[in-house]
């Protein structure tokens, strides 16, 4: 299979995670000129737009530069906050990490994947299949992504231990619950679809799934859009608690600076595809540089 | 030197099909030989029975047939059968082959969801009927995607599919076409065979060649190649058990036995399904000079 080897899972190694953040020497996800355009492109495209032109559409080929030229650091067990607008090219930029869309341009490393040699966007489909198996999770904003909701709670987390090799019933249900128990989904219903669970309980479904495999590295899409506030405290709550616990680090996209705020180190905000500011988020929220982000953080009641 | 000069319909091509359409399926079968498992599209003509009716496995035949083959046609293990005998009638008219019942003589064989009981030896090829070739179709119905899967060996989701099942039911509950892994590379359906057939591909010393005419797909299990059942480590694949049965007409305990229900009396019997394995043994009883086998019931 390509050089790829497949990881046995130590049940044993369970959440026996970082405890504290260590001093992390190298970033565990290294990103440079990550760039997505949407249609032919023509030269001019990065050019003409960004938030200087005040669009991300090419006035000459009518392309659209989802992002371009996103650059960026993540340290094993930090969490880095994506803040901006609808289209400003967030959802793009993990997307494009955790390979549902192909970037046009750009390289990403990551430290787990070859010694963090290799880019992991250049790699085939399989290894990155594998990457996206084995070293990172995802939960998308919208549970119908990221979950079968025709397949049981416990058949979606067992989806991702059967494409790490994990062929034996008991110690799949074992994983599984120990999961559920840990995002706090009740025990009898494991074996019922999603399909009839609330929202929030289907998001924590999606986050037991994410993190079936103990991946070092875990990308949140606007988890917590859509859900009532009472429901959204408790999702928030439960990522912090899994973070501290388990010492990932996490890319948490969202355009509520409010859970910014709440979960996240290290900030960047996006407009009209690019980066226009990063730093500590404390800095960001505190003391905002770029006229975006101080109309963004004006805006905040 | 053709057997049975005589039975050959005048008009037709030697084996019904074109020069080029056989030549092509040969190509074909040579890919399919050389990627166990492998999914082969075919361009599959339109032949004088109906696709769903054989048309994959004849047009594998028909492609291989030569005149000194000796050829025998099953349907769920019977030569006797409708769709068996016209067949057979098809292949004797168009090429004039010797045909046979007895497995040990057939250099070529044509099967509809059974493997003979006899073992085959490596002068043998087996053909199979398959009407869905794709395994992956139960939990994915694009094509696209499906082959996609293949390519990448990404197979967790029949794996899903079958830790359900043994969720819900406490085993896996897929009876005929059981899933199995070729060669330690494709996911492959080894036809509606019954869960007993297919511990008898793994290893094979004879050529298995599958067809789908409808779904125009030709697939192989080259000789002596790995044939593994999909199976989870606490819960490893099991055939089906015919624990304290035997066949009425011959007394076997050890083939695969089908149920046949009298329609008076109510009374279960089992025969076998293989008839040229039951009727080899009913007549070899008969020349050792033993009684034919008790008959387990007053039915019929």
């Amino acid at each position: 299979m390509g050089g790829i080897e497949l990881s046995g899972l130590n049940i044993a190694d369970t959440f026996s995670g970082l405890q504290g953040n260590p001093v992390p020497d190298e970033p565990l996800l290294r990103v440079r000129g990550l760039t997505r355009i949407y249609g032919r492109g023509c030269a001019e495209c990065v050019v003409r737009t960004g938030p200087e032109a005040g669009s991300n559409i090419c006035p000459i080929c009518a392309s659209i530069v989802a992002c371009a030229g996103v650059s960026f650091d993540l340290y094993a067990g930090e969490m880095m906050g994506v803040v901006g607008e609808s289209g400003s090219g967030k959802s793009t930029l993990v997307q494009c990490l955790y390979f549902d869309h192909t970037s046009s341009a750009g390289e990403a490393y990551l430290k787990s994947y070859r010694g963090g040699a290799v880019n992991m966007l250049g790699s085939s489909a399989q290894e990155q299949r594998h990457i996206r198996h084995h070293l990172m999770g995802m939960v998308y904003q919208n549970p119908h992504q990221g979950l079968r909701l025709d397949c049981t709670a416990g058949g979606n987390i067992a989806e991702k231990l059967l494409t790490a090799g994990f062929f034996h019933v008991g110690r799949i249900r074992e994983r599984a619950s120990e999961l559920l128990r840990r995002t706090e989904v009740p025990m009898e219903r494991m074996d019922h679809l999603p399909r009839h669970f609330s929202g929030g309980m289907q998001q924590r479904v999606q986050i037991a799934k994410a993190l079936a495999n103990n991946p070092p590295l875990v990308f949140l899409d606007e988890v917590t859009t859509g859900l009532d506030v009472s429901v959204q405290a408790r999702v928030l709550d439960l990522i912090r608690h899994l973070h501290r616990e388990l010492g990932l680090a996490m890319l948490v996209v969202s355009h509520n600076l409010d859970v910014i705020r709440l979960l996240t180190d290290y900030t960047l905000v996006m407009k009209s595809g690019r980066v226009v500011e990063a730093g500590l988020t404390d800095q960001i929220l505190g003391d905002p540089q770029h006229p975006y982000t101080q109309l963004l953080v004006s805006s905040l009641l | 030197m053709m057997a049975n000069k005589k039975a050959v319909r005048p008009g037709y091509n030697y084996a019904f099909l074109d020069e080029q359409t056989k030549k092509e399926i040969r190509r074909r079968i040579l890919k399919a030989v050389a990627i166990p498992g492998y999914q082969v599209p075919f361009a599959s003509r339109e032949l004088p029975i109906a696709q769903g009716w054989g048309t994959g496995g004849l047009q594998l035949t028909l492609a291989l047939v030569g005149p000194d083959d000796v050829v025998k046609v099953i349907d769920q293990g019977s030569d006797d059968v409708v769709n068996a005998v016209n067949i057979r009638r098809l292949l004797l008219q168009t090429t004039g082959v010797k045909t046979t019942e007895n497995t040990d003589a057939a250099s070529l064989i044509q099967t509809r969801h059974r493997i003979p009981e006899e073992r085959l030896g490596d002068w043998q090829t087996l053909v199979f009927q398959v009407p869905y070739p794709e395994p992956l179709r139960r939990v994915e119905p694009s094509e696209v995607k499906t082959r996609e899967m293949h390519a990448e060996a990404d197979y967790s989701r029949l794996w899903v599919y079958l830790y359900e099942d043994i969720v819900r039911w406490r085993e896996i509950t897929v009876g005929a076409q059981y899933p199995v892994l070729v060669n330690k590379r494709y996911v492959m359906d080894p036809s509606p065979i019954p869960r007993w057939d297919v511990p008898k591909l793994h290893m094979a010393a004879n050529l298995n060649l599958f067809g789908a005419g409808r779904e125009k797909r030709i697939y192989a299990v080259p000789p002596y190649t790995r044939v593994q059942p999909l199976e989870f480590e606490d819960h490893p694949f099991r055939v089906e058990s015919f624990e304290g049965k035997s066949c009425a007409v011959c007394g076997s305990t050890g083939s695969f036995l089908d149920e046949l229900l009298d329609n008076h009396t109510g009374a279960r019997r089992y025969t076998c399904s293989d008839t040229a394995y039951c009727a080899k043994r009913l007549l070899s009883e008969k020349r050792h000079g033993q009684r034919p086998t008790r008959r387990t019931d007053g039915g019929d």
